[in-house]
């Protein structure tokens, strides 16, 4: 029989009115149901929410997405998903989606105060490159800003991070995830040289001991925490320990649970560690053979502005990333303060637990995995932090090995694939090398075929540079794409307030009117995930790819396509003159200036008039990628038929070579679409489960054991202060790092520390998930969640309104003494998703000044009365 | 009748004339057939506001003066039309809709002038009705997604529902996360019903008469801690041993020989 959308809709209510009645549904009714279901084709994807990376079967009919099904073949997940992932068909369609560019105009002009009004693509580029080119002439390439996303697609990643880099010759390239993972990367690179986890989800189901570090897992990695709680299930001899400032629905499943004191973190691994050695638990003839002993500079500040009273002394300060190498007997003596009285003191935790969780990392035989993401990440010692756990697993030879896994968890679906692996920041290239590195520069102008010396390799700026950019003004043009900043950065009213007031331009682009949108000067409607083709890398180094099922709705075009568009705009005798850089010094270059690489370019046949768009995108070994392809069976690619050809294809084939041969290797477009996503490095076809580790890694020599063959920093000082060198390639670090007070603690004014995070219903900012009714209607409003004791202390009773303020700003919100979380006395948590609490506006812009990652779990509040 | 005005005492004789329990049978099955008749409708069972009176003692009591439903500060309680499947103008609330928030002061109770609401109730202490997992067969997290906003949503923090974990063997490293409602914390406050995910609910507060059964009066739960044993009586193995029965008999002033039996 033909079914219209009609019927479909009709059987499906009217099944779901007689259920409620308690009616069996007509035979009849249910078979339309089923025969509905055939026409519906089906394809596979990943899930749009966090960094699990879900596979995801999507059905579309007539040009619309109308169901999807977890994928039952996926490793990851074998066909379930979260009440986030439940929902991937319906968060393009909320009623509201931004079909139009909008741009504010006042007298048929753009005027920064004016009512934002339909315009075309045309206009819409036209005002933004005039805007563009007008700072850009002013100031230089370090007046432009791109604020990018681990939720780009990594061929959306690589485009955004080309044209800054290699087109415009700027930096100013840094995504959302330098909120979220810069402090795992650093770490990462400092501990191993080379980034994301050596092992894999399958560690899961080889371990027999997980700790939680400041990782809501339960509702922030619902399906691995499904894989934790399932094999606590069958290991009778499993372990879980959750250490949290609060508690949460992680415990559930746990065995002990461990309330610490915030940034306390820091003193219990060295408790820890101190144990290990004291106890002669160490593995020594991993740590003689594989590692070294490291340390850096203490005096570090917190990434807050120059004139803050703890940034004071910066002219004495040591690059916060320094590091060299140490003795045992120094690293056993700064270990030597962290005694269990003096932790448990400083804490919290009672030392019989201390100490149980010392046993258990320490016990030859149990496998441990640590996990950890935003407690650790979100830190103004972030990047400490995560080398402190690696530190451990490190000591006790468990690192590497199936079940043995020190595990930074990943938040977004992409910080990996695209953020990461791409460099999508102000420092990086693609595959870990970075813009200061003369080598790295030159291998990427090579790939790129850019003429020498194209390449910036002053840093940029990070993203909460960006911000205080605009806010003195060194920063001009801000442009954000799939991402929500003004909703996502702390210490949010001066960014807000300098956005909307200063002498600058800012370009959203998004799918949904976001409260950054409300910001902007210029909106752009974007298509959503299953509306572009893609690729996402998720926690466990999974790439996978998906194919465009349907049309972007109105005028909305993928962010690929805008970043084209505006390349179209500039041309070579634009950007690749000479440009003043201020603070550019560098060995290689003029002081304060970029010179001018026409000439070179034109020895390499380029043409001063030609656009960017001809030289980033559309080279000549581009366009020989044709579209249509067979790979796409039929499926939609509005952007190539603009273009002409295969782009999607073509950036990824252009990108592979970065990682060929250097511990990043991916393979061919194509074999991504016919699998289920693979682990890399992919050598010869074959993924990588296990890093670094002899049999598992193809890196890895036979007789070698271990290999920790990452190049970056693997020449270090011999000693502090040292000018001789010590060659420790091949090795991991271990790193002391002290326990050090937060930026901002409470005080009698403002008593309360501010702890921010998630719950499961909501993703991030709540744009999507805030737009799918039903899971609005399941949690629909942020609150305060507070002690009981606390609340009733202040007067206070639960679901009344409160007034909660930092000294930076201030939200009314419901307090909550009960539900899902228990915080200790102290403390206040509020979820960061819900735009009508804009959480953000009271969070420090203190960072991590190493990773320049914003500490969101700390800062102090006071509670009055609404 | 007249606008506003009260029904005629026949007609209230209807709705209130019967002892308690009946009228609580009475008005769920009356309802129910109401509620056939109304696709839009609960499947059963009216809700009070926290503190009502059971239910015949709440009908000959409540003013339907509206004060429950004007303190409420989240507009969960309505009162009863004409036509409703509910006794005219008493308060009720619907959860799917707006579930009762649980406000640690009760303002509703606190509000009602003639103790149809008990004004000194803890909301803790209410018994609106029961959260009741309906359908196993398709809630979420029976099928094994991880879903359990029920859980998550209800204000008693994993008291009222807590989650029973089993393995999943269709895909051998997964679990299910089960919620399941304990009846004695339970308030009936619908957080749950309104919290879930489905297009229909998988999780509804029914009324207590209708969910919560009842066993023999006569019977008591003997493992229960608050069970009283009566006796202590050694287990098998303590008890001594007997050589000679015959001696044992003679013990006890019976002088017939085993061998004497007739």
């Amino acid at each position: 029989m033909n079914l219209t959308r009609r019927d479909i809709i009709k059987t499906s209510v009217a099944a779901s009115v007689a259920t409620s009645m308690g009616i069996a549904v007509a035979g009849e009714a249910r078979a339309e149901s089923a025969a509905a279901d055939l026409g519906i084709a089906w394809d596979k994807s990943a899930c749009r929410f966090c960094g699990v990376g879900c596979g995801i079967m999507v059905g579309t009919k007539d040009g619309k997405v109308v169901a999807m099904k977890g994928d039952p073949e996926s490793p990851v997940n074998r066909g379930l998903n979260c009440i986030k992932g439940y929902f991937n068909a319906k968060i393009m369609y909320g009623p509201d989606r931004l079909t139009q560019p909008l741009l504010r105009k006042k007298d048929g002009k753009f005027a920064k105060d004016g009512a934002f009004t339909p315009v075309s693509w045309d206009e819409a580029f036209d005002v933004m490159a005039a805007k563009m080119k007008e700072y850009y002439a002013a100031k230089g390439p370090s007046s432009l800003a791109l604020f990018g996303s681990g939720q780009y697609t990594i061929d959306e990643g690589y485009a955004a991070a080309k044209l800054w880099k290699a087109g415009l010759r700027s930096n100013n390239v840094d995504p959302n995830a330098r909120h979220c993972m810069a402090s795992a990367v650093a770490a990462f690179m400092q501990v191993f040289g080379i980034d994301e986890p050596s092992g894999c989800y399958d560690d899961i189901e080889h371990t027999d001991t997980v700790v939680l570090w400041g990782a809501n897992m339960a509702e922030c990695h619902p399906m691995l925490w499904s894989r934790v709680t399932d094999r606590k299930l069958n290991s009778p001899t499993m372990k879980i320990v959750n250490l949290s400032t609060y508690g949460n629905r992680s415990t559930d499943i746990a065995d002990t649970e461990l309330i610490f004191k915030p940034q306390t973190d820091l003193a219990i691994m060295n408790y820890i560690a101190k144990y290990i050695v004291d106890n002669n638990a160490a593995n020594w003839d991993f740590v003689n053979k594989h590692c070294v002993f490291t340390a850096g500079p203490t005096d570090i500040g917190y990434g807050l502005p120059d004139a803050h009273p703890k940034e004071q002394n910066q002219a004495g300060r040591a690059k916060p990333d320094a590091h060299w190498q140490i003795t045992l007997d120094e690293y056993k003596k700064e270990l030597e303060p962290y005694t269990a009285k003096y932790v448990s003191e400083l804490s919290g935790v009672p030392e019989a637990k201390l100490t149980e969780l010392a046993q258990l990392y320490a016990d030859p035989k149990r496998k441990v995995m640590s996990f950890w993401t935003m407690g650790f990440n979100q830190h103004t010692r972030g990047t400490w932090a995560n080398t402190q756990i690696y530190a451990i697993h490190l000591l006790l030879g468990k690192q590497g090995t199936p079940g043995n896994s020190a595990f930074s968890l990943t938040g977004q679906p992409s910080a990996c694939g695209t953020a990461r692996e791409v460099g999508v920041f102000a420092h990086r290239l693609p595959a870990d090398m970075v813009v200061n590195n003369k080598a790295h520069r030159e291998k990427t102008e090579k790939l790129w075929k850019l003429p020498g010396k194209t390449l910036n390799p002053k840093i940029g700026t990070h993203a909460v540079a960006m911000v205080r950019g605009l806010k003195n003004g060194n920063v001009k043009f801000f442009w954000s794409q799939v991402t929500n900043p003004f909703q996502d950065f702390a210490n949010l009213n001066d960014w807000i307030k300098a956005a909307r007031e200063g002498d600058n331009f800012i370009v959203v682009s998004d799918c949904y009117p976001t409260v950054s949108a409300k910001v902007a000067d210029l909106v752009l409607p974007s298509a959503m995930i299953f509306e572009k083709w893609g690729a996402y890398g998720n926690a466990e180094r999974r790439t996978q790819h998906w194919r465009q099922q349907v049309l972007p709705p109105g005028q909305a075009k993928g962010d690929l396509w805008q970043l084209m568009e505006i390349s179209k705009r500039f041309t070579l005798a634009e950007v690749w003159k000479e440009h003043a850089l201020p603070g550019l010094d560098d060995p290689d270059f003029p002081k304060d200036q970029l010179p001018s690489v026409l000439e070179d370019a034109k020895a390499m046949g380029y043409k001063p008039e030609q656009t960017l768009y001809d030289v980033i995108f559309a080279t000549a070994a581009n366009k020989q990628v044709a579209w249509p392809d067979p790979i796409a069976g039929g499926h939609p690619n509005d952007i190539a038929d603009d273009a002409g050809f295969f782009v999607q294809k073509a950036l990824w084939n252009e990108y592979l070579p970065f990682g060929q041969g250097n511990g990043h290797d991916l393979t061919d477009f194509d074999t991504y679409h016919k699998l289920r996503g693979l682990r890399w490095p992919v050598v010869k076809g074959r993924e990588t489960q296990w890093r670094f580790v002899e049999g598992k890694d193809p890196y890895v020599k036979a007789g070698e054991g271990f290999n920790f063959y990452g190049k970056a920093m693997k020449s270090i000082p011999k000693a502090k202060g040292s000018t001789e060198m010590a060659d420790v390639s091949g090795k991991a670090k271990i790193f002391f790092r002290p326990y050090q007070p937060a930026a901002e603690e409470p005080d009698k004014d403002y008593p309360l520390w501010l702890c921010t995070g998630r719950v499961l219903e909501h993703w991030h900012s709540g744009s999507m998930t805030k737009r799918v009714p039903e899971l609005d209607r399941a949690v629909p409003y942020a609150v305060c969640y507070m002690h009981p004791a606390d609340a009733a202390a202040l007067g206070l009773k639960r679901t009344e309104e409160i007034t909660l303020e930092s000294r930076r700003g201030k939200v009314k919100i419901r307090l909550e003494t009960q539900g899902r979380n228990r915080v200790p006395r102290g403390l206040v948590f509020v979820p960061w998703f819900d735009e009508n609490c804009l959480i953000n506006k009271l969070t420090l812009d203190a960072t991590c000044p190493i990773s320049k990652e914003t500490d969101y779990k700390k800062c102090a509040v006071k509670v009055s009365k609404a | 009748m007249a606008p506003g005005g009260r029904p005629s005492l026949s007609r209230r004789g209807f709705l209130t004339g019967f002892p308690a329990r009946n009228a609580a049978l009475a008005a769920t099955g009356g309802l129910l057939a109401a509620h056939v008749a109304r696709p839009e409708a609960r499947a059963a069972g009216t809700l009070r506001p926290p503190g009502a009176q059971p239910e015949g003692d709440f009908l000959a009591t409540c003013l339907k003066c509206g004060q429950c439903v004007s303190a409420c500060p989240f507009y969960a309680l309505r009162l009863a039309r004409p036509g409703a499947a509910h006794a005219i103008g008493t308060p009720y609330f619907e959860p799917r809709e707006i579930a009762c928030q649980m406000c640690e002061g009760v303002p509703c109770a606190r509000a009602c002038p003639s103790g149809a609401l008990d004004a000194a109730v803890a909301i803790k202490d209410a018994r609106m009705g029961i959260a009741v997992l309906v359908d196993q067969e398709n809630c979420l997290a029976y099928l094994g997604l991880r879903c359990e906003a029920c859980y998550r949503a209800c204000p008693m923090s994993g008291e009222a529902i807590q989650l029973e974990f089993s393995s999943q063997a269709r895909t051998g490293k997964h679990a299910f996360f089960l919620p399941k409602v304990r009846g004695d914390t339970c308030t009936g406050c619908g957080r749950c019903e309104n919290a879930c995910v489905m297009d229909s609910p998988a999780i509804r507060v029914l009324p207590r008469e209708i969910a919560v059964a009842q066993g023999a009066e006569s019977y008591r739960i003997g493992w229960r801690e608050d069970a009283v044993i009566t006796g202590d009586f050694p287990a098998a193995e303590q008890a001594p041993a007997v050589d000679n029965l015959d001696a044992v008999l003679q013990s006890m002033g019976d002088t017939r020989a085993l061998e004497d039996s007739p």
